[in-house]
């Protein structure tokens, strides 16, 4: 089949398989490494991007149905060398270590924040209970987690461009 | 308060780099996306393997017919065990630990034979990888059952054999004695004087390490050199395994860690996937990748723990331990990997814990089943041993109406009495319990807890609070090489360093010890930053990759810092030792009138010097340097300590249990480690939090069950409960500071501190919660169903 996608602002036309995952899509044929596998059940959210603007488990859903639509992986936060808030608290706050989770965490915290720009403790962790993370425990997620979203109310210009 | 280190300043921010929370050079292209994970290597020609799994967890292959999958769409060649029988060898065990252990062959791909579910048993390889897991589905497969070996006890006493060749599911016994070692008494004569004796039985359930990166390996045979990148911890241990396990030339193998998603352990190893992947790479002549799915990490990259450990310990009425006698059953699974048989041995030593009592004896018995083999998991025996001694003590307060904390103390060992020669035969280098424990106790508000616990008992609440208590040491820093030689290990412990000094006045830092998530690049930037004084901007680490950094025996037991980074310290010093002859001619002086500080080499008393960047400039050009100097300021070095480090530490913990559905909820968890100096305090406590997360996971969440065929039940994220950010608590952690004496920067090691501590601290917590109802053990994890169960039996079997 052949789709349309947008991917990271970019326009991309490919014949692709009706079984092709979205995450291998982006692996294998975009070469977005950024965006990784880390299970087979939808349960880890490793490979989390966002679909027009909302998360979503990229092994979760097949390309064909990203047909039309706009894909955001974490190759595409920075924008000419700056970073998006919520990487820039990630970096911040420790809160990855081998880092594989966080591409994910990254682009899960971004969709958490947009419906809920002041959550508490509790409302990161309930937000972010579909993303596994193995090395920080979690605390520090939270923490970079509302660090970003006071960086994104105080400066409401980085949500919008990082929204784009 | 949850956190000690505020990552927003820097703390201990002073004229030293160490101390300091540097934010780490490592994230930017991990939170960018830019990463080189395995799995992300593509290379021109490359060719995909999948891998076909038993589903039966012993059987004899009665047929296999691979011929169907062989003309599928894409599919390359599909390899059997026949077709590799001779060159696969057998996977390596590194760690003979008796002289008669027996020792199965382990083959990569299975031959006739098959003894776990999830063993390999064929191997295709395509053009794509859906082409080749299209194919697997091909392959024709008759099993004929054998009878499965589960239970560790049943196969102890032998009967079924997973290896009939070998006669026996029993690998090896092993026994310490503190009478015959010299280090303490008889056990039996303690036990026969004691006052009180505590008998109890604890079982370490299963455990995957599920790092979240699954297992991948790239083999590109193309070159003179066969190039191997895989997401491993120890390249170096690979590449020697390898080389000496295939008889492959070692010179003729690069093995390339790139960025490797977390190991714990898990990624300690020489796998089947690794070793297949060559051999069909080589015989293909083309690169071949295989990825593993979760699914096939839980079934077949190895699992931790396992053991049934029966304690008893001998005490006087006062609280004194006088003895304690171990016997442990041990589950090395189906085969011995690297170092299954060693990971209750370096438990052995750490029964005793903080403790001085006087006579020990351990004697473990590593025995075969039916199941995925063991190895090492984050903290490899010395969680089980602390375990099993944190449990047992707190039996001991709860027969002697004792506080738990007041009968550590009545048994620890004291501050002035370090170093501490302990009864397991161990020199402990340097303590503090009484500071750690004085902390921990204050920022958890101990005896108002207990007041509020007293007052929920009163009131009969079906809510009721424990608090759990767990102390604990470990010996980090493996090394030291003789020790490990002594105890059959078949390598050294040593970690080896090296320091290129470029001529623009930046430095290159080669270092043998692989990282997977722990901060090497900054740790050692700063450490090369105080000892240089280089800017910690100027400086890069070079690490994973056994061209750049051919000495090295890579990352485990909490060794990087200990062993790895004093070689790094070792390393600058002869780049000053170094320097100093040339700065003295620049600045035509005497050595002996040279003082070194911050980069500067400084005429005593003058203003006049000469920075270590312009001596690297001058070496360089070669145009002025004192005669017979050759003209180089690289340095390396290789560092082998003489004894382990011991950090310590008091976790404590508040449970809150439900006793109407049996449910724990981690109210409040508290720890002081004292992991000696520490060169940056972000990331030793964000390895806390993460050792944490895992000790906490396997008192409450985390086994690896298997149903009566050997079927792995929990062979998913869905069934295998890693905690989630919901089902952790905020963590309050906070640090004393106890140098180790025997490394010249003070460090000892803080990577599974977290993970050792907090599941007793977690289990004794929910054991102080249901006590009072009569129950007097749940077995982990503690799920509500456990709990529930345990109060409904002690209530008598009615609620």
């Amino acid at each position: 089949m052949r789709i349309t996608v947008t991917v990271d602002g970019t326009q991309y036309t490919d014949d692709v398989e009706p079984r092709l995952l979205l995450v291998h899509y982006l692996r294998d044929r975009l070469g977005k490494v950024g965006t990784v596998v880390g299970c087979d059940t939808s349960n880890c959210g490793a490979c989390t991007v966002l679909l027009d603007d909302r998360s979503v488990k990229s092994c979760s859903v097949l390309a064909v149905q990203a047909d039309g639509h706009s894909v955001t992986t974490v190759e595409g936060l920075a924008e000419n060398g700056n970073l998006h808030p919520v990487q820039e608290a990630f970096r911040e706050k420790h809160a990855l270590q081998c880092g594989f989770c966080t591409p994910g965490m990254i682009m899960a915290t971004i969709d958490l924040l947009s419906e809920n720009s002041d959550p508490s403790d509790e409302d990161v962790r309930h937000g972010l209970e579909g993303n596994l993370c193995r090395c920080t425990g979690y605390q520090n997620i939270v923490a970079a987690a509302r660090d970003a979203a006071q960086r994104l109310r105080e400066n409401p210009a980085a949500t919008e461009e990082a929204a784009r | 308060m949850t956190s000690t280190v505020d990552p927003t300043t820097d703390e201990g921010v002073g004229e030293s780099e160490l101390g300091r929370a540097r934010r780490r050079k490592e994230d930017e292209h991990l939170i960018t996306g830019r990463t080189r994970w395995t799995d992300n290597i593509v290379l021109p020609g490359m060719l995909h393997a999948a891998i076909l799994r038993s589903p039966v967890a012993h059987a004899r292959i009665t047929g296999l017919d691979v011929s169907e999958a062989r003309g599928k769409p894409g599919v390359v060649a599909v390899y059997t065990g026949a077709d590799l029988a001779e060159e696969q060898g057998s996977l390596p065990c590194a760690w003979p630990i008796t002289e008669d252990m027996k020792t199965p062959n382990a083959p990569a791909l299975a031959v006739d034979t098959v003894r776990f579910a999830g063993e390999a048993v064929a191997v295709v390889v395509a053009r794509s990888p859906y082409e080749a897991h299209d194919a697997l589905d091909s392959i024709d497969v008759d099993y004929e059952d054998l009878p499965v070996v589960l239970d560790l006890e049943t196969a102890a006493r032998d009967g079924d054999l997973v290896h009939p060749d070998l006669g026996t599911n029993v690998s090896a016994t092993w026994v310490f004695d503190s009478a015959e070692a010299g280090s303490g008494g008889d056990v039996e004569d303690a036990i026969r004087d004691a006052e009180v004796i505590v008998e109890r039985t604890f079982r370490q359930q299963r455990l995957i390490p599920a790092f979240m990166e699954p297992r991948s390996v790239v083999v590109d045979p193309t070159a003179s050199q066969i190039t191997m990148w895989s997401a491993t911890q120890v390249p170096h241990v690979l590449k020697l395994m390898l080389a000496m396990t295939l008889g492959l030339p070692e010179h003729k193998l690069r093995v390339i860690a790139p960025d490797v998603g977390g190991g714990f352990g898990g990624k300690l190893q020489v796998t089947p996937e690794e070793v297949l992947t060559l051999l069909i790479a080589r015989r293909l002549h083309k690169p071949v990748k295989y990825t593993e799915t979760r699914s096939e990490s839980m079934l077949a990259a190895h699992h931790g723990r396992d053991q049934v450990q029966k304690l008893t310990l001998a005490a006087r009425r006062d609280g004194t331990v006088t003895g304690l006698k171990v016997e442990l059953l041990a589950d090395m699974g189906a085969y011995l990997r690297l170092v299954t048989p060693g990971v209750p041995i370096l438990g052995a030593f750490m029964f005793n814990g903080i403790y001085k009592f006087g006579s020990y004896r351990f004697a473990c018995t590593n025995v075969f089943t039916n199941k995925v083999p063991t190895d090492a998991y984050r903290g490899a025996g010395r969680p089980e041993a602390t375990f099993a001694i944190e449990r047992i003590m707190d039996e001991l307060a709860v027969e002697l109406s004792m506080d738990p904390l007041e009968l550590r103390e009545k048994n620890w060992i004291e501050h002035e009495e370090f170093p501490f020669d302990t009864v397991a035969g161990l020199t402990y280098d340097s303590g503090n319990y009484e500071a750690a424990t004085a902390k921990a106790r204050e920022l958890f508000d101990y005896d108002e807890l207990r007041r509020e616990q007293a007052e929920r008992r009163e009131r009969n609440d079906p809510v009721q609070l424990g608090l759990g208590v767990s102390t604990f040491t470990e010996m980090c820093g493996l090394a030291p090489s003789r020790v490990l030689g002594s105890l059959s290990y078949g390598a050294g412990g040593w970690e080896h360093a090296a320091i290129r000094m470029l001529p623009t006045g930046k430095v290159e830092v080669v270092t043998g010890s692989s990282a997977h998530g722990q901060g090497h690049e900054t740790a050692w930037s700063q450490i090369v930053a105080d000892r240089l004084g280089i800017p910690f901007d100027d400086i890069e680490i070079l690490h994973g990759d056994t061209q750049s950094s051919p000495r090295g025996l890579d990352t485990y037991g909490s060794r990087s810092l200990a062993v790895g980074g004093i070689a790094v310290v070792k390393a600058a010093e002869k780049v000053v030792a170094k320097a100093r002859p040339i700065a003295a001619h620049l600045l035509e002086c005497s050595e002996d009138d040279l003082d070194f500080e911050a980069g500067q080499f400084r005429v005593k008393g003058t203003a006049k010097s000469v920075g270590l960047t312009d001596v690297a400039l001058a070496v360089f050009a070669a145009h002025d340097l004192p005669d017979g100097v050759e003209p180089n300021l690289d340095s390396e070095a290789t560092y082998d300590p003489d004894n382990f480090s011991f950090p310590h530490g008091t976790h404590l913990c508040a449970i809150e249990v439900d006793t109407e559905t049996g449910h724990a909820r981690i109210r409040k968890y508290v720890c002081v480690d004292d992991v000696g100096h520490v060169v940056n305090p972000l990331i030793v406590e964000g390895q806390v939090h993460g050792g944490l997360a895992q000790g906490i996971a396997q008192a409450l969440y985390e086994e690896a069950v298997h149903d009566e065929s050997g079927t792995l039940l929990s062979s998913s994220f869905a069934e295998y409960l890693l905690p989630t950010a919901v089902d952790l608590p905020p963590f309050v952690t906070d640090r004393t500071d106890t140098p180790a004496p025997g490394n010249p920067l003070g460090v000892k090691g803080v990577g599974e501190a977290g993970t050792i501590a907090s599941t007793p601290a977690v289990v004794n917590a929910v054991l102080d919660a249901v006590r009072p109802f009569g129950v007097t053990d749940v077995e982990m994890p503690c799920t509500p169903m456990r709990i529930w169960h345990a109060l409904r039996d002690a209530r008598g079997g009615t609620k």
